[in-house]
Formats: C-alpha cells, structure tokens, sequence
C-alpha cells in the first residue's frame, strides 16, 4: 500500500522511470483484493473438501468423499451393466456365422481390438505385423501355422501354442538337425528350400538338397514342402517366413530348430489375467479381420 | 501493464485536443488507454482549466480508482433516428426470437428446423444449406466477412454497429422502454430513484423486475432452441424433462441478460466491451460521428430576451441531448470515449431547433474533416464523399471477396466426399504369394437423404489392384447423411514396379453410381525397395 499523496495532488510513484514515463504505485482496487481473498479462502475450502494434502501413505480424502477410482469404477461397471447382453451374445455366438450379424461383428472387432492392444501387442506389435527377427507371426498375410479360419484362431488365442498350461495347446517341435546332419548337407537342404521358395539358390547344391529333404523333412512339411497346419509345419513354398528366408535365416533355423511359444489366453487356463469366452471370440473376430483370415 | 503517470498521459491528451482535435487519430487509440479513468476525455477545449484539472487529477485526488455509477435516466425522443432504432430492435429481436420456430422440410432422416446446430449429429443446418464438420471453413469465412464488416462501418459510419445493432444497445433499449413503460418517463423515474422506498416503489420496481426477468428468460431461452429442436425442447422445458445444460444456460443467459440489461448497461460498454477501444483505432479524419457543431452553438446561453442576445449561439443550453442519451454524456464536450453514436441527442436537439426556428443539425452526423472545413466557413462535403474512400473501399472489396468466394465454394460442394488414410503400421504387408498389400482406411461420405452405392477404383500404376474388406465387389453402399469407413487393399502382384519400388502414386476414384459424380483422393503405395 503506498503512502497517501501529499498536498501537491501527487501520486507515489514506484521510482521506475522509461524515458520520463512514471510508474504510479496505487493501491489494489477494492474489488481486486476481495477477489483475491476470496479465492484464499475458496482454497481452504477445497483442501477440506477434497482430497489435497499429501500424507505419507495417502492424501488426504477430504469431506465430500470425492474419489476419481470411485468415479473410474462406477463408469466401468455402468458400461459393463450395459454390454452384459451383448457381450452374452458374443460368448455364445457361432463363431464361423458371426459376419451375418453385422451389429455383433462391429461390436467384436472394436472389443477385440482394445483387447488386442492390451494383451497382444506386446509381441505381435500395436499393427498385428509381428517381428520376423524374434519368430512373432505377422496376423495380417494370409499365412496361418496352425490354421486361418475364425474358429482356429479362437482355439489358438484359448490354448496356445507349445505351453504347458493347456493341455490341447498346439504342439509340434522340428529337430535341431544340426546334431543329425553335417554343416554341408545343411547347406543343400538351404539351398532346396530356396529352390522351391523361388528365391535365387545355388542349383548344384539343391540337387543333393532334394534328396536330403525327401528323407529328412518331407514327413512334415510335406513332398512338395507345403507343409500342414493341422500340425504346425509351416509351408516352405510361399513368400513367408517366420524367422526370416534369407540363406542365414534358413541354416539357423534348421541346424539349431526353432521353438516359439505362446501362452493359452482362456482363464480356463489362466486364472489370472485370462480373457473369457466373449473376450476370445471377440479377440478372434478382430484377428480374422486384419486382412488374411481364412 | 505500465500505468502512465496521469500527470502525463492527460495532459497530453488535453494538449492534443487542444492544438488540433485528433480524438479520431490513430494515436488516440493509444491514449485512450491512459485516460480510462477520466470519463469525459475533452475533444475542444473544456469550459475551464479548472474542471478539467479536478476531472483529470481526480483519479488521484482521492486514492480511488473506484467510481460510483451515476445512474442515467434517458428521457423518451421521437425522430428519424428513433424511429429507424425501434424498426431495428424489431427486425433483430424478431429474428433472434422467432428463427428457431421456422421449419424446413428435409425429408423424413433429417430435422426439419431451419436454422439449427445439431452438435450430437455434428451438422450445422441453414435452410437449404447443410455444413459437416469438415467444412467449418464456412463458419470461418463468415466469422472473417463479419470482422470485415465490422471493419467497413466502423471506418465509414464510426461506431454505428454500438449504436443500432449490437446486442448490448439493442436490449438496454427494450429495457428501458419497459421501464418507461413501468415507472414513467424521465422525471417520474428520477423522482421514483429519490423517493424512500414504499409500496408504490416496491410495487413499480417488482413488476419492471419481474417483465425483465421474463424477457431475460426468453432472451436464454431462444438461444438454447438453436441447438435443439424448438418444439420438443419447449416441451421438455416446461415438463422440466430437459437436458440440464439446457437450464443451465438458460439460467445463465437469462442472469447475463437481466443484469446487463437492466442495471449494468452503459458500463458495459464503457468498462468490459473491448470494442469500443479497437474501433478508436479504426476511426479517421472521413468516419462520420456523432458531433456538435461548437462553431456555430457556442456561445450557448438561455436567456434569449436578456441583453446581449444577440452575442450568443445558437445552443440554448436546454440540456435536450443529455437527458435523451442511453450513455449519460453530454454530447457538447465533444467527441468521447463513452459515445455509441446512436444518434438520439440528434433527435432531441432538431426538435428543439425546429421549435425555435433554427436550422437542425446543431448535434449532427459530421465527419472531423468537415469540421475544419465548416470552422473556416466552408460547405462539409457530401456524407457519401466521406465514405467513399479507398479505405472503405479496400474494405469492400475484401469482404466481397471472402463472400464471394464462399458462395462459389458452397455451389462446388459435392455431395459425396472421400479422405484416404494409409495405414502406416505396418506399411505394407507380404502375402504368401509374394504380392505386397497395403491398407488404407477409406471414410466415404454420402450427403444425399437416401443410400448411395459407390464404386472404388484407382487411377496409377496398371499392376495394382484394389480389395474391399470383407467384400468381394467394388463398390460399397453408404447409408443416407453418413459417412461409411471402408477398409480397402491394394495389392501389387510379386515383382510388379509397385511392388519392389519405395513409393507409388496413385489416386482412389470414387463413382456414385446414380448420377455418376466423381471425386478422387491421391494417395501414396508403399513397396518393399530391398
């Protein structure tokens, strides 16, 4: 607050001066002070009210109650009340038939994919494309392991695939035929399966390769290599690799095997952290919708 | 904000009113910022050094920067001006009020308001014209051609949108005719205002309160009826089944409306209105304003039978134009910060002219050019002169041109529309024959009232190939007033240049097959390059 002015009628000013210019020194209007008053005392208020100040385990909770958990819990469980029919429907819809209801498809495939994100994404990646280095399947081509149609993909995502949680978890483990075969005949078996994959080889070596594959692979993947998804061989004529189709990719794979896992999603096997019969049939829809389902 | 010392910053304004009258000048906007305080901020020179040393020291005479309202009374006038006010208050209120009751047939899928903005449907609707979200460069437009306007009468016609149209003016207007209407004219509510409070005062003010309070209401109510349909919402109110956001700006509104209206009015102008102060900037030496023509009222006196007579000007000091103004100022200190121009002491002052037979336009609509022309005894150019400049008309033509150009854009709208989003995670995938796909989100509009089928095509390199999800055909129909999001492939065959190049440019066609329109969205191909 500045003095009062003396008797010449003058303001107390600051001191400040920019080119002969005067700060005057007033004082607050009234009006101002009481508003900044009572937005002190509004603050008091609200620290009773609310939760505001920090102790050491908590906050504390203030005299309304008010809680944004509470909040958060009572709109999940208001959504929840309000998907119960539907999410019924879709726990016991025919999974092959779900595109004739185009409401449930809809309501599947936004549900699968806020599951997919929570769930999946941390190996298939958030775009479902996997990661070829590490062996995690890209969902969008049309290539499936173990089978492409909507209700294979629902038996895959419930069960799994190499896991010792369920017991009808896909299953299927190729030997590491470095400890059958010499280093050279790995090498003509590597340059047959490029042969047949269309990609360059060295013709020489994929001669004895054919022979070698005959006696050693076909039993899985099949004479013409094309493999089996009722037993996970993976085709070797088409244009896709799990780990990689590049002559080092393929020598890896063959000389030290390959044993990707994955756990079984059903809370039949998970108690835990599992997703229900309408989880997995929507996570399923969403999956068969990404482009390559069979 | 620095603060000016007032010893300055007034006296500099005094000094410059007092050399030449620059109270237009662009630098005065400047000024005014200064002077806030000093309520009548003299244009000529004011009767005394005195008084203008008390009204410019008073701020800091005191120590307060508070200054207690005086209240204004405004005296009922008849006139041009008058009469051209009442007609605008009517077209204006009966606008704002009746619009929303308007209907307009859009077939069966769509509101049949007029004028409505559907924000849960995301449409704004005017009569036969129909703007989606992503065309809200309309509103832009018309928010710039509005700016522009402003821009246009304030520069010819100073601050003309204060004095007839705005909101502010308009219902302060209603207000007080009510209170006239109320409580009597002038020298009845004067005495009222004076009088101890008893039960003709409580009677008088109640019933001005409670017409206040009704028109307030429907003042919010109207507004919120723009946003919803009219009829419904008007039942819903009055079954108090309605949305509580309606109520709630309704009650807001009507609060607003019956405090600005009824006691705040002209300190809202004065103190909270930014307006007043941009078009002081805007003003120049051609912008015709409210004025009195000093030269020829000064000296004013009343005693016109007293000695010395003759001396005197034509003013007879009847006070006329400061008991009709809205804003409580005294048009013959000249030019202010305060004057809406409204024209009304205009009124008053001619009928008092007409009365003792002298010329009218003592208080006129003069430009500051004309009043150096007229000091020298010079004709004032014509009003149409003043506002036909290259200003005004540099303003004109701009204003044109955005309406122009929005008029043009509102013919070339098309009734379909489509906006492409690649999908970039990933960018492309490899199928098990060896072709490379990619995915694009693909949102197709159909404004029509009916379903449309479209046809997708695309226009680029022949090798590739385009797939609707979940569809073996072409083309797709989207439902009436919607728009539909398609996932489309396209796929390049193994070894195709699209396939094995970095980047393809193509273009996604989309047909209506009922009338054939056509639009495009260009669109890029990711190959795998290694």
């Amino acid at each position: 607050m500045s003095k009062t002015p003396d008797d010449k009628h003058e303001v107390e000013t600051t001191g400040h001066v920019w080119d002969g210019i005067e700060e005057y020194n007033n004082p607050l209007p009234r009006w101002w002070l009481w508003t900044f008053y009572g937005t002190i005392a509004w603050g008091l208020l609200y620290t009773i009210a609310y939760p505001a100040w920090p102790l050491i385990r908590e906050a504390t909770p203030g005299l309304l109650g008010y809680s944004t958990r509470a909040i958060v819990a009572e709109d999940i469980a208001e959504v929840s009340a309000r998907n119960a029919g539907i999410n019924e429907r879709l726990a016991n819809v025919e999974l092959a038939a779900i595109g004739d209801d185009t409401e449930l498809l809809t309501y599947a495939r936004n549900a699968g994919a806020a599951i997919f994100r929570a769930n999946c994404s941390q190996c298939h990646g958030s775009g479902a494309a996997g990661v070829q280095a590490s062996g995690y399947p890209n969902l969008l081509d049309d290539d499936w392991l173990w089978g492409g149609t909507i209700d294979d993909i629902a038996w895959t995502i419930a069960h799994g695939i190499r896991n010792e949680q369920s017991p009808d978890s896909h299953w299927s483990q190729m030997p590491a035929f470095g400890e059958l075969l010499e280093t050279e005949e790995i090498g003509q078996l590597v340059a047959y399966v490029q042969q047949i994959s269309g990609q360059e080889h060295d013709a020489a070596m994929a001669t004895p390769g054919a022979v070698l594959f005959d006696e050693q692979c076909s039993s899985c993947h099949g004479i013409e290599g094309m493999g089996d998804p009722v037993i996970g061989a993976p085709n070797l004529t088409d244009a896709i690799w799990l780990y990689g189709g590049s002559e080092e990719r393929l020598t890896e794979s063959i000389t030290y095997s390959r044993f990707g896992v994955m756990p079984a999603w059903s809370e039949e096997f998970r108690p835990a952290g599992g997703l229900s019969p309408y989880e997995i049939n929507a996570l399923a829809a969403y999956v068969h919708g990404l482009g390559g389902g069979e | 904000m620095v603060l000016v010392s007032g010893n300055e910053c007034p006296t500099l304004a005094y000094h410059m009113s007092r050399t030449k009258p620059t109270w237009l000048n662009r630098a005065t906007a400047s000024v005014l910022i200064c002077i806030k305080e000093v309520p009548a901020a003299v244009m000529r020179e004011p009767k005394s050094e005195q008084k203008a040393g008390f009204r410019l020291m008073s701020s800091s005479d005191n120590e307060s920067l508070y200054a207690a309202r005086e209240p204004v009374f405004p005296r009922r006038v008849k006139g041009p001006f008058r009469t051209f006010k009442w007609w605008i208050m009517a077209v204006t209120l009966g606008i704002y009020y009746l619009t929303p009751w308007i209907r307009w047939d859009r077939g069966p899928e769509l509101p049949d308001q007029a004028v409505l903005v559907d924000m849960a449907g995301r449409r704004f609707f005017f009569f036969w014209i129909e703007i989606w979200p992503h065309e809200f460069y309309f509103v832009a437009g018309l928010l710039i051609m509005a700016g522009l306007g402003l821009f246009l009468f304030t520069s010819a016609l100073g601050r003309v949108w204060c004095g007839y149209a705005c909101p502010q003016t308009v219902w302060t207007d209603l207000f007080i005719l009510v209170e006239r209407w109320i409580e009597g004219d002038r020298n009845a509510r004067v005495r009222l205002w004076n009088a101890k409070w008893d039960i003709r005062k409580a009677r008088l003010r109640l019933t001005k309160w409670v017409i206040w309070l009704l028109i307030a209401v429907a003042t919010g109510g109207a507004w919120v009826f723009y946003f919803t349909d009219a009829p419904t919402l008007l039942r819903d109110l009055l079954i108090f089944d309605a949305h509580p956001i309606a109520y709630t700006t309704i009650a807001i509104l009507t609060a607003t409306t019956f405090l600005f209206g009824g006691f705040f009015r002209e300190q809202i102008c004065i103190y909270a209105c930014p307006w007043p102060r941009i078009q002081a900037a805007m003003m120049d030496e051609d912008t015709i304003t409210v004025a009195y023509r000093e030269w020829r009222g000064e000296p004013r006196g009343k005693h016109r039978k007293a000695e010395g007579a003759e001396l005197l000007g034509d003013c007879i000091d009847c006070s006329a134009c400061v008991v009709v103004c809205p804003m409580g100022i005294d048009i013959r200190d000249g030019q202010q910060m305060e004057c809406i121009t409204c024209g009304l002491c205009i009124d008053a002052c001619d009928d008092v002219m007409d009365r003792i037979g002298k010329p009218r336009g003592l208080v006129d609509y003069i430009a500051l050019t004309d009043e150096v022309a007229e000091r020298e005894g010079k004709p004032p150019r014509a009003i149409w002169k003043h506002i036909l400049r290259p200003r005004t008309v540099l303003y004109t033509v701009l204003w044109s041109g955005v309406g122009i150009a929005l008029v043009v854009a509102l013919f070339m709208r098309h009734e379909i529309d489509v906006t492409v989003a690649p999908i970039r995670n990933p960018t492309f995938v490899t199928m098990s024959d060896g072709s490379i796909r990619n995915s694009y989100d693909v949102r197709l509009l159909n404004k029509h009232g009916e379903a449309r089928t479209f046809r997708l095509s695309l226009k680029g390199d022949p090798a590739l190939r385009v797939q609707l999800e979940g569809s073996p055909y072409e083309s797709v129909e989207v439902p009436a007033n919607q728009q539909l999001l398609q996932r489309v492939y396209v796929v390049a065959p193994r070894n195709s240049d699209p396939a094995r190049s970095d980047r393809t440019e193509f273009r996604f066609w989309v047909e209506d097959l009922t009338n054939g329109e056509r639009v495009f969205n260009d669109t890029v191909f990711n190959g795998n390059a290694q």
